[in-house]
């Protein structure tokens, strides 16, 4: 088998009259934790919508183990699905569920394994992520971290060969942030998987990741170790890296000269 | 002229698409057998949708069926033929109010409530995040509801009846006086199961299937910020309403050989 667990090539993706993905081509490697980082609005979720085939690219090709999601059928698809745990931001558990029926909740779905082990696998998988204790509550009684640390159980529940973070660090206090970053290397190291991790935050992604790939503007505009990136003198890379608030990615929303738009009368664009 | 014909040509594609969609969902869940480890979430919607709304459907029905015995026995006493109030409430609630009525209570108290609660579930990421785990959210969330409604819909409407039957009696025999043997024997003459009871039957069926399939969609189809699940369960209303009458006068025309 391929050394690589995803392969997206010449991927184009538009929204209404908008291109997100302009030819972009991604390499995932088997079991190593790559991370996907860009812009707000760069598309970074989008391409994690195209990997799970939520989505489909006007054209290009996605595949993962070798089979090219774009074509499955709806059957074939929920299986590869099976293969894939996804972290979204939001945590996305379900809220008529307790922590213990969310975690359980693909468990039942997909095996038929009795009661007491989906208990046991349950509370394994709670433990791994320090949450065994708070299984019988509601995702409503949860912190921003805990309802992320569930949702990471649940992405686990069926030892997926790939697992999706969607912007795993926004919004987290420093301890879930370290918590959660920690989480994300042990399953890691320990499981062997494919870590996909989309987000925005350097440090904390530049720590934990064996490749980085930096989106903007529909393309890739750097790619390799953190290392790599840290050194490399491209002026879109090192603006992101570094955090500059200008440079190739403007600062400003376009609009018309600032002086001319202010030395205009005002009623002519009226503005009420 | 031309930007008119244009902009017409325009709404109909737009609801041509919505049309196509919806028609796609509803296929979508329906068309595969329901499994039987699916039963619990169906005996739930059966309770969120029929029995939470058993309390308006008494209600309403026990009111209606009272104002129909008071207007009726004020217009009938004129003639003496109060004894033929029993029969004419029972045919208005068979046929027309019972399932009209308690279909567009069902919209209101049952239809929004499925909106708000798919739209939500989207909102959150809910439905995506099921689609992620390998479950189609159209067999495990819409599916049971769109059954559900099925299912509820005529039991709902014939409760209504009869607790409007029940009111009426209490209005016109125990209140106004009506002749006991006259208000139930004349029912028992005139109202014909296969073709009044059972019309009303298949009536609510369709009102059934067309307002959890409005809900179930515009809940799915929701843009999922808070203004476009409010509008979506707004226009779950609205649409279920007219849907429901508009519907009601079709197959008024086709069953009752006009």
């Amino acid at each position: 088998m391929s050394d690589s667990h995803i392969i997206l090539e010449k991927v184009v993706y538009l929204r209404g009259q908008r291109c997100i993905f302009d030819e972009v081509s991604i390499e995932i490697p088997r079991g190593k934790i790559v991370a996907v980082m860009g812009p707000s609005g760069a598309g970074k979720t989008t391409l994690l919508k195209l990997i799970g085939g939520q989505i489909q690219p006007e054209s290009g090709s996605v595949r993962v183990d070798g089979l090219e999601i774009p074509r499955l059928s709806r059957k074939q698809l929920f299986d590869v699905r099976k293969t894939m745990g996804m972290m979204f931001q939001s945590g996305a558990l379900f809220s008529d569920l307790s922590v213990f029926e969310n975690v359980a909740f693909p468990l039942r779905i997909h095996t038929n394994l009795p009661d007491d082990m989906i208990r046991d696998l349950v509370l394994l998988k709670l433990q791994s992520v320090g949450l065994r204790g708070a299984r019988r509550l509601f995702p409503s009684e949860l912190s921003g971290g805990m309802s992320r640390r569930v949702a990471l159980a649940r992405a686990i529940a069926l030892d997926p060969e790939i697992i999706m973070y969607d912007e795993p660090f926004t919004g987290l206090d420093p301890i879930a942030m370290g918590v959660i970053v920690d989480l994300i290397k042990t399953l890691n190291s320990a499981y062997g998987t494919t870590s996909i991790i989309v987000s925005h935050d350097i440090p904390e992604t530049a720590g934990i990741a064996d490749i980085i790939y930096i989106i903007s503007g529909g393309k890739v505009i750097g790619s390799g170790s953190p290392k790599e990136l840290f050194e490399q003198d491209s002026p879109r890379v090192h603006q992101f890296i570094k955090g500059l608030p200008d440079g190739p990615v403007p600062f400003h929303y376009p609009a018309d000269d600032y002086e001319e738009e202010l030395m205009r009368v005002p009623d002519a664009e009226r503005l009420f | 002229m031309l930007s008119r014909l244009r902009r017409i040509g325009q709404y109909s594609l737009v609801a041509l698409a919505t049309l196509g969609r919806a028609g796609h969902i509803w296929w979508q869940a329906i068309w595969r057998r329901p499994r039987l480890r699916n039963l619990p979430l169906l005996i739930r919607q059966i309770y969120q949708l029929g029995v939470l709304s058993v309390l308006i459907i008494a209600m309403s029905g026990f009111s209606i069926g009272a104002v129909l015995a008071l207007q009726g026995y004020n217009q009938l006493v004129k003639y003496g033929s109060e004894s033929a109030l029993g029969l004419g409430v029972a045919l208005v609630l068979v046929m027309e109010i019972g399932p009209v009525v308690s279909g567009l209570l069902f919209a209101g108290r049952a239809g929004s409530a499925v909106t708000a609660e798919i739209g939500l579930m989207k909102a959150t990421e809910q439905l995506s995040s099921m689609e992620m785990m390998g479950v189609d959210p159209l067999q495990r969330i819409v599916a049971p509801r769109l059954w559900a409604g099925f299912i509820v819909m005529p039991i709902l409407a014939l409760m209504f009846s009869i607790i409007g039957i029940w009111g009426a009696s209490l209005v016109g025999v125990d209140w106004l006086g009506v002749y006991e043997g006259a208000f139930w024997s004349a029912m028992q003459e005139g109202v014909d199961f296969r073709s009044h009871v059972l019309k009303g039957i298949i009536k609510s069926v369709v009102f059934g299937i067309v307002v959890t399939w409005i809900a179930v969609f515009q809940g799915y189809d929701t843009i999922p910020t808070s203004e476009g699940i409010a509008a979506a369960t707004t226009r779950t209303v609205v649409y279920s309403a007219v849907a429901v009458l508009v519907l009601d006068f079709f197959l008024t025309l086709v069953m009752f050989n006009f």
